[in-house]
């Protein structure tokens, strides 16, 4: 018998609970629900929309869905973090067309090109952050060292008590988990689950 | 904002919990194209670990005699160039192994796309935002989705203040570095009159709210926090003195988790009691129906925020007007009760010329209480079963609801309130005696 992936099974214990508890109108649930989510969720709203209010209104957007709509999470299809994160996400980038396309409308400056490359930019740029967010603690631990503390990878093994090969390892596999946030389409219909948010995490 | 000093924390927060469980993106990243990477992977002239990382010339370039280049390329296997593809992304490898990983993306194709894809993947690392959530969303976010869907199962009205209390702090100590959870505080509070302390830290504190909302939490039918531990007697002070005891280590951050799942259990559970609250709670030296308790753990929970809030110099607010008035509203209900047990010790003034039977009106003290959360109580003087009267008022005490909080919290003395007062000096005494003698470790 293969052995359970007990770290595994605890978050996907909670996520079937919580969605079952939320079905049933448990308004400490969402109480929960938010304590756990609202931080994940406001961070990517606003890296998409790069405003303190209208990130806000997705938060309040979100959790509404979610609250409304418990069964529409299927757990089967990865865990609640992940579902959060891509309504999120389409909310977001919704949001962001919309405004921009009623701007241009209005007259606004810029082009239907130049509108549909914003997007992107701020689609990818949140995506990026979950990818960050989610990875492998031990990749995420290596970039911030590498990146952000200017640490040559001979330093980052050091730190990290770890043999200079698994250092480059950590390095090139978490900037390779980072470079699939460039890969999903952001057309207005966008897909139930971009690769970003996709996978285990 | 507040200051944000701890970059090695992940922000995620409880969330973070998810993490290690599987990659984020597509499948197959974990397929490592370079091949297998044993020690050693050097291959060429470059030495082992741990020695200089300087490679000798190539012979014949010294058999030449010329002048060494700079940087010399260093001759390094295809599997050895492709592990260091992520680290010179980075830039975060040395000149030599910069070149040859140059050198080598002229030549291999593969290579080459990957050193873009990764060069690109750089570009999309951003220092977390550190944006503190206002907590004010909270409350409103929950309402909005609750007028939407209204709950079969409601969080009771008298549980919103310690709900919303305990994420408020909770928000406070997920910003909170690891050093700053042992930043010294004192605990300060009333007691015969005069004021007491103790010396604890952050998380100190923490475990303190921890094993006192474990009375409720045992109330209820959950686990209690303490545990093996046994405590001299059954008061929250004793329970708090054998917990800290217990441990051979001072309390750390872990302290958070348990408390924040306690609380989250003790908000869960009180849905499910129906009984408007009317549970008698035990404290151990004393007992509230649980409607009351969880506001005094609301009050408690604000007056310790304030307390860490404090100790690591982050601002913090007061709770909602409408939740302090409920915990202003709890402690104007316990003064009678306070006054009858000063007077008892001998503390406070005789009781009034005429006895008053339970029930009936009598000597009463107007508390008016400005500002959000404010409002007016009158407080019965002579016995605690004795309703507050207007036309027996004989004083008449003014003063902020945050100021009223502090001094039943023991923060203020008496003397030092700042109140406005009007009429019998000696019941006015007593009463603010009385409110600062509420309070307790």
């Amino acid at each position: 018998m293969a052995k359970r992936d007990v770290k595994r099974d605890v978050p996907m214990r909670w996520d079937r609970k919580m969605q079952q508890r939320l079905a049933r109108g448990e308004a400490a649930a969402l109480g929960e629900l938010y304590d756990r989510f609202a931080s994940l969720v406001h961070g990517l709203a606003h890296r998409v929309l790069d405003d303190e209010r209208a990130a806000d209104r997705i938060t309040r957007d979100v959790f509404a869905h979610v609250w409304e709509h418990p069964d529409a999470y299927d757990p089967r299809q990865g865990p609640l973090r992940t579902w959060v994160a891509t309504l999120t996400h389409r909310f977001a980038v919704q949001r962001l067309r919309a405004t921009e396309t009623a701007a241009l409308a209005r007259g606004g400056p810029g082009t239907a090109e130049e509108l549909e490359l914003k997007v992107r930019h701020a689609s990818v740029a949140a995506r990026a952050d979950y990818i960050v967010q989610s990875m492998p603690a031990p990749l995420r631990a290596a970039l911030e060292l590498a990146y952000f503390q200017r640490r040559d990878y001979r330093q980052t093994a050091a730190d990290l008590g770890v043999t200079e090969d698994e250092a480059r390892r950590r390095l090139r596999l978490g900037l390779q988990l980072l470079s699939t946030a460039r890969d999903a389409p952001t057309a207005p219909e966008a897909p139930k689950a971009p690769p970003g948010y996709g996978g285990a995490a | 904002m507040r200051p944000r000093d701890d970059d090695a924390e992940d922000g995620t927060g409880e969330a973070g919990g998810f993490r290690g469980a599987g990659g984020a993106g597509g499948a197959g990243e974990y397929g490592d194209a370079g091949g297998p990477e044993g020690p050693g992977g050097f291959g060429g002239p470059g030495p082992g670990d741990g020695q200089p990382r300087i490679p000798l010339p190539r012979a014949s370039v010294e058999d030449s005699g010329q002048p060494l280049p700079d940087v010399v390329p260093v001759v390094l296997e295809h599997h050895v160039l492709t592990s260091l593809l992520g680290a010179w992304a980075l830039a975060a490898c040395s000149a030599e192994e910069a070149s040859a990983v140059e050198e080598h993306i002229g030549d291999c194709a593969a290579c080459a796309d990957e050193a873009v894809r990764l060069r690109e993947a750089v570009t999309l690392l951003q220092r977390p935002e550190s944006l503190d959530l206002d907590p004010a969303l909270r409350t409103r976010v929950l309402d909005g989705c609750l007028e939407r869907r209204p709950p079969r199962i409601p969080v009771p009205e008298w549980a919103a203040p310690y709900d919303a209390e305990t994420a408020r702090l909770d928000a406070l100590l997920q910003d909170i570095g690891d050093a700053e959870w042992h930043a010294p505080v004192r605990l300060r509070w009333f007691e015969a009159d005069g004021p007491a302390s103790r010396r604890t830290t952050v998380a100190g504190v923490l475990a303190h709210l921890l094993t006192v909302d474990g009375a409720v939490a045992v109330g209820l039918g959950l686990a209690d926090p303490m545990g093996e531990i046994t405590a001299a007697g059954r008061g929250p002070a004793a329970r708090t003195e054998a917990y800290w005891r217990a441990s051979h280590y001072p309390p750390t951050r872990l302290v958070r988790a348990p408390w924040r799942e306690q609380s989250h259990g003790i908000v869960r559970t009180v849905s499910f009691t129906g009984d408007e609250g009317g549970m008698p709670v035990s404290y151990g030296d004393f007992e509230l129906p649980l409607r009351d308790a969880m506001l005094d753990r609301a009050f408690e929970c604000w007056v310790h925020a304030e307390d860490i809030a404090e100790a690591v110099d982050y601002p913090y607010e007061p709770p909602a007007a409408r939740h302090l008035n409920r915990m202003i509203d709890l402690a104007a209900r316990m003064l009678p009760g306070a006054l009858a047990a000063r007077r008892r010790a001998g503390l406070a003034a005789p009781g009034g010329p005429h006895l008053v039977t339970a029930g009936e009106p009598g000597r009463s003290l107007r508390l008016e209480i400005e500002g959000s959360g404010g409002g007016e109580w009158l407080i019965p003087l002579d016995a605690p079963g004795a309703v507050g009267s207007a036309e027996h008022e004989v004083a008449h005490v003014a003063l902020d609801g945050v100021e009223f909080c502090r001094l039943a919290a023991g923060h203020v003395p008496p003397a030092d309130a700042a109140a406005g007062q009007l009429g019998d000096r000696e019941a006015i005494r007593d009463v603010l005696f009385a409110a600062a003698s509420l309070s307790r470790m």
